[in-house]
């Protein structure tokens, strides 16, 4: 048994390890007719310095909106981030003016998203992009930031750095899109880098290539990676600790290897048979029956009941809390609650 | 490269196509130019005369060609009403008229575009429907009625303006915008009303792309997305748009320069419409066709300066 100092000492650790803590996000979309879509529904997590958390879920469960979140880039009207606090190494993003937010961005956060065809400007060059993203945030002058951002081209794996930059978006592959993505969002040495499904879009072959640069740059820069995807091979090889998201909450919080070992939540084991498996020689492949249930008809209870094989009666009228089922192992389903602190 | 050679091949087919039908509603019309100029009570023999003067004796196929040759060489022919040929008629008016359209399509771009960002960024329901109110209204409104209430309310009341005739800008650059600025205004109020629209939607449609989302990403501050991306990226719309005014404002000074007594190539246009006159009728609706289509010509070649992906095609 611990004790309670040594208790203590601990979470000091993990406050100074901590990069980015967001405490009971919400936000919300206003849709017509006074109807209210909560697609991010009271989210916390942390993300430590260094680590890679992954966040899966299927589409429309909230991971997007939790990471523009983040930024707070949600387009409002409609939305609007409603309850919650960001801490950025404990500064406070969603009470900063707007000014001081936008120096955060790109600077302190980096982000690539999923689209890598539709994410760049098409009528400026991408060294034009990349300076950009430099000058912003950097003092320096307009060549030395054309040398930088050959440099970063380079460190991105385009040995044709030189060219490339007097190129335009449309004479590139999608994943020579989305490495120039990856260079403007680490043009500035972020501390946190956002990538939003960054390999969805791309052939498997790019994908791996993609994910090997992300990690590179990690290692190379220090910085720290929240990884949406609804991958579970990608989790599996690059995520340190992984949030499970389902209908705009966090069902299930793991180390990347208890997550897989020792699932809890039905909806991760779900998600879990749905990777294929070589060894196991099936007829179909898994799927989870259903969809997620669209954020302004969240039913009453669990939001996973009705597509749940564990459903009990109490999952249709409780809503189910958070459980620490060990420290670093938190699940949201009523299965575990008598179990709960173990 | 190729891009522009394709376009000047279009611009040719065009010119000749517009030349072809020019010349051959003057066939189907009714109405005889030398039975108009010579009065009822002429004989045959002076008629035969005329005709063959003016050599509309030949056959058509003959009559179109000598009428092209004439365009590609410069010549458009004689008035027959004035007697005089047709491209010193046109010299005489073209000023006015060019002067009026560049005016008016100074005032709609200047107005337009600034308009159709500041409604763009403030986009709400009550906005919405009161300038949607405004383009309807700008659209209904016929232009000899906005002219005579802008020579009503503001030609009367200032003498800054000259409210009938024509003051050459070598006599005097006020005297001239004194002119031409209510008959600017008449054309450009309801394409102001319609246009800014147009920009207004382009701009809206802009920043709803996830390109907008990646510069924000980076930092950059509205003003920026704004006016240096979302604005760049809507001109190739935009442009569409503002190639097709200098049709209608061409269109318009027709009837404004009669509204204001304008001796431009509108009301040359009209009259000579109403003689039979067809060499200067043809030679106005040729000129009139290069102009469209020149300045269509102009906008692909623009496209291609914004808009990279169409520079390589």
């Amino acid at each position: 048994m611990h004790s309670p100092q040594v208790k203590l000492e601990s979470s000091a650790n993990l406050q100074e390890n901590m990069l980015l803590e967001v405490n009971g996000l919400k936000t919300y979309f206003q849709m017509e007719k006074g109807k209210v879509a909560k697609a991010v529904d009271n989210v916390s997590f942390s993300i430590n310095k260094g680590e890679t958390v992954a966040l899966v879920g299927e589409s429309g469960s909230g991971k997007s909106i939790t990471s523009l979140s983040i930024m707070r880039l949600i387009p409002k009207p409609p939305g609007e981030i409603v309850e919650g606090s960001i801490f950025l190494e404990g500064k406070e993003l969603l009470t900063l003016p707007e000014d001081e937010m936008a120096n955060v961005r790109g600077n302190d956060i980096g982000m690539i998203f999923q689209e890598p065809m539709t994410s760049l400007d098409p009528v400026f060059t991408i060294g034009n992009q990349i300076v950009e993203s430099l000058m912003r945030h950097q003092k320096i002058k307009k060549s030395e930031a054309y040398e930088k951002a050959i440099e970063l081209l380079k460190i991105v794996g385009f040995s044709r750095a030189e060219v490339i930059i007097n190129e335009y978006p449309h004479q590139l592959s999608g994943g020579m899109r989305q490495r120039v993505m990856i260079a403007i969002a680490m043009s500035n040495n972020p501390k946190l880098l956002i990538a939003d499904e960054p390999t969805t879009a791309l052939d498997v072959t790019v994908q791996a290539q993609i994910l090997n640069l992300m990690m590179d740059m990690k290692k190379k820069y220090g910085s720290s990676i929240l990884l949406i995807t609804h991958d579970m091979g990608v989790v599996a090889e690059v995520a340190d600790r992984v949030l499970v998201m389902y209908a705009g909450q966090i069902v299930e919080e793991a180390l990347v290897k208890d997550l897989f070992l020792k699932t809890k939540h039905p909806y991760t084991k779900a998600l879990l048979k749905t990777i294929p498996n070589i060894e196991v020689e099936l007829h179909r492949l898994d799927s989870i029956p259903g969809t997620v249930p669209p954020a302004h008809l969240f039913p009453k209870g669990c939001r996973f009941a009705e597509r749940c094989t564990y459903a009990m009666a109490k999952c249709h009228e409780e809503d189910p809390s958070l459980i620490e089922n060990s420290p670093d192992h938190k699940v949201r389903c009523h299965l575990y609650e008598r179990e709960g602190g173990m | 490269m190729a891009y522009i050679i394709r376009r000047i091949i279009l611009f040719v087919v065009t010119m000749a196509t517009v030349s072809l039908i020019t010349f051959s509603v003057f066939q189907v019309m009714p109405g005889d130019p030398i039975r108009i100029m010579l009065g009822t009570e002429a004989d045959e023999t002076q008629v035969e005369t005329l005709k063959k003067q003016l050599g509309l004796d030949q056959p058509l196929h003959i009559q179109y060609m000598d009428w092209v040759k004439g365009l590609v060489t410069g010549d458009l022919g004689d008035s027959i009403r004035f007697s005089r040929p047709v491209t010193e008629l046109l010299a005489d008016r073209l000023p006015v008229t060019i002067s009026l359209a560049l005016i008016t399509l100074i005032i709609v771009v200047i107005v337009a575009i600034p308009l159709g960002i500041f409604v763009a960024k403030r986009q709400n329901k009550l906005s919405d429907v009161v300038f949607s109110s405004v383009t309807q209204l700008g659209m209904a409104v016929p232009s000899f009625w906005l002219g005579m209430l802008l020579i009503l309310y503001l030609g009367m009341n200032f003498s800054f303006f000259t409210i009938s005739g024509y003051v050459p800008w070598t006599q005097s650059v006020v005297g001239a915008l004194g002119a031409l600025l209510l008959p600017a205004l008449t054309i450009a109020i309801p394409q102001i009303a319609v246009k800014f629209r147009y920009v207004r939607n382009a701009i809206l449609e802009q920043l709803r792309l996830d390109y907008v989302r990646t510069i924000r990403s980076k930092g950059i501050t509205e003003k920026f997305v704004m006016y240096k991306h979302v604005l760049r990226n809507s001109m190739i719309p935009i442009l569409t748009v503002f190639g097709l005014i200098t049709a209608e404002v061409v269109a318009g000074t027709i009837i404004v320069e009669q509204v204001f007594s304008l001796p431009g190539i509108g009301q040359l246009l009209i009259t000579s419409i109403s003689y039979r006159d067809f060499p200067l009728v043809q030679g106005i609706v040729m000129y009139i066709t290069f102009v469209v289509v020149f300045i269509n010509f102009i906008v692909d070649i623009l496209y291609s300066v914004l808009d990279p992906r169409i520079r390589l095609n």
